[in-house]
């Protein structure tokens, strides 16, 4: 289920993405975390209590919000921009 | 003379902006590095790409400055050399490291501009981990910058003048506020009439702020000790005491914050002295009125300082432009100068109203419980720290980081060092400056794991 609410710039663009393997759709201007708490309200589980995480500060500081590229690669989703096609992964599993 | 003068601005926040145009002025080229896709900086953030919304939605009361700013960087932009979306992570001899996307490289400078304005205040409390808390700062860049709520019902907690503006501004664009929870006790808002003298406009819109947000309804309550968050999964509702008694609210989201602390990473990793500044609780590179640190050629301006916000900024920044010139030998207009500086000196008197109107929540570090999360990277409880006070005699904080992992994650102490200070302080019976501060270590931010450097790197 959703986090964040839309209230506005619901006219722009669609970008189409794929998150955990589902087909999804965010807006043009939106942060990967935008794109992905209008859909989810998890982006990755804590490093050693495994409790859920959906980022806190919105601006690069806190960095509680890295998932992960379907390449493996890991990115800070709220200074990311949403990009056509982009394929992502929150972090459910808990890191090794 | 400028040809030889190639100074590095870092952040494009007002601060950064105004110091820059102020070089331009005079002929020279600064550089000018922020991590963000455009300039702005926090309060004048624009949007990765336009939409239906105009500068008074955005920016309410401070629109024509925020649009004057983003003009003004616009009328420079060819006549500096500007990387966004890059990050100074670290400082040394003369250059900066500075990384954009995968790459980074080292930038060499004549002088050095720290811009890099401040983040929110965060004191934990139980579930402030859960999905749906947010800090104020944050529930306010989803609204401008993403056009989203942070969630339907929506509770605002803390201190600071945020609190009443981000909710305000919730309100404003349609969103459902809950209830605002002021830690400050009501009586504190009257310190807020001494103000009324220096800063009139200021002092009455936050009283607007206050009185539109109750006569819409929303329940705004003073004296506010937050208890906990409800829900495990993501944010259900909120529990506090308020007079003695424990009250709760449904709600599926909070954005809470308590005023906010400066960046000073790359001033400590530049070899600046530091003071401990009372008023923001916390340390600075110590600087004279005009901005120059203990090191030759290395300036500051802006809540990178200090907390003094964004009208401060500008004129700061200008200010410590033109300093610099006149340092590297150029003449400048001293009467501009004494005006910044008597124009400076009265935001600051303005600056003691608002810390006594929106205090900070003492004795909070005492009264908070041993199994709250102090440290959300690497889950280090309030227990914790008492126990390394108690059991190892811990004192000082680059210590009880050693020992506990305090501060030592990946947001290098931006979210729990100002609690961890409180907390070390209280437990160990010292004053606040006396446990010192987390100092800073390169990269200051994590980079990419698969980062290249160009030419000589760390
Ligand atoms: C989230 C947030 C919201 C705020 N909202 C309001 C508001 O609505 N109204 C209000 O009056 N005040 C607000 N404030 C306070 C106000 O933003 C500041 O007082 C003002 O912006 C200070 O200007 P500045 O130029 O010093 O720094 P900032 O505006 O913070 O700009 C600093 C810039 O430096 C960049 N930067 C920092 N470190 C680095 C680095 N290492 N490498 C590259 N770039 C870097 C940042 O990306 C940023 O763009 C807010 C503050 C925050 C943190
Ligand atoms: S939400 Fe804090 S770094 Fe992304």
């Amino acid at each position: 289920m959703a986090l964040l609410k839309r209230l506005a710039r619901q006219k722009l663009p669609p970008i189409a993405f794929t998150l955990n393997g589902q087909a999804c759709s965010g807006r043009a201007g939106d942060t990967v975390l935008t794109a992905l708490l209008t859909q989810v309200d998890c982006l990755r589980l804590s490093d050693f209590s495994h409790e859920p995480r959906a980022g806190f500060c919105q601006m690069g500081a806190c960095q509680d919000c890295w998932i992960l590229t379907a390449e493996g690669k890991r990115i800070r989703a709220c200074n990311t921009v949403l990009e056509p096609g982009m394929n992502l992964r929150t972090i459910a599993e808990p890191r090794s | 003379m400028s040809d030889i003068l190639r100074p590095l601005i870092v952040g494009a926040g007002p601060a950064g902006i105004r110091a820059a145009q102020t070089l331009v002025g005079a002929g020279i080229r600064p550089i000018v590095v922020d991590e963000a896709p455009s300039g702005g900086g926090q309060i004048y953030r624009q949007r990765i790409v336009p939409d239906e919304r105009s500068p008074q939605d955005l920016y309410g009361s401070e629109a024509a400055k925020a649009t004057a700013l983003h003009e003004t960087f616009a009328q420079i932009r060819d006549r500096i050399d500007y990387l966004p979306e890059t990050l100074v992570w670290n400082v040394r001899d003369k250059a900066a490291d500075v990384a954009t996307g995968n790459r980074t490289r080292r930038i060499d400078f004549s002088h050095l501009i720290l811009a890099t304005g401040a983040t929110d205040r965060v004191l934990p409390f139980h579930g402030w981990t859960t999905p749906g808390v947010f800090t104020l700062g944050g529930s306010q860049i989803a609204l401008k910058s993403q056009g989203c709520a942070i969630g339907e019902q929506v509770v605002f907690l803390g201190s600071g003048p945020l609190l009443y503006l981000v909710a305000w501004q919730y309100v404003k664009a349609g969103a459902g506020v809950a209830a605002v929870l002021d830690t400050a006790p009501f009586s504190a808002k009257f310190h807020l009439l001494r103000g009324l003298l220096a800063q009139p406009a200021v002092v009455l819109r936050g009283f607007r702020y206050a009185a539109e947000l109750m006569a819409r309804g929303v329940p705004v309550h003073f004296g506010v000790q937050p208890v906990r968050i409800e829900g495990k999964a993501r944010v259900e509702g909120i529990v506090w005491r308020e007079r003695g008694k424990e009250r709760r609210l449904a709600c599926d989201a909070v954005g809470y914050g308590f005023a906010l602390r400066s960046e000073t990473q790359l001033g400590d990793l530049a070899g600046c002295r530091f003071i401990f500044d009372a008023r923001d609780r916390a340390w600075r590179p110590e600087c004279d009125m005009a901005g120059r640190t203990s090191v030759p050629g290395i300036y500051i301006a802006g809540d990178g300082a200090g907390i003094a916000g964004a009208d401060a900024a500008e004129l700061a920044g200008e200010r410590v432009g033109l300093i610099l010139l006149e340092d590297a030998g150029f003449s400048v207009d001293r009467t501009r100068i004494s005006v910044l500086e008597r124009r400076l000196a009265a935001i600051h008197r303005f600056r003691d109203v608002l810390e006594a109107a929106f205090p900070f929540p003492d004795p909070w570090a005492g009264s908070i419980a041993d199994d709250v999360t102090l440290c959300r990277c690497e889950e280090i409880s309030v227990g914790h720290v008492r126990a390394a006070v108690r059991d190892q005699g811990v004192f000082e904080l680059n210590r009880l980081k050693a020992l506990t992992r305090v501060g030592m994650g990946r947001c290098q102490g931006r979210m729990c060092g100002s609690a961890a200070a409180e907390v070390l302080a209280t437990a160990c019976n010292q004053s606040l400056d006396s446990v010192g501060r987390l100092r800073a270590q390169p990269p200051i931010k994590p980079l990419p794991l698969e980062i290249a450097a160009d030419g000589e790197a760390a």
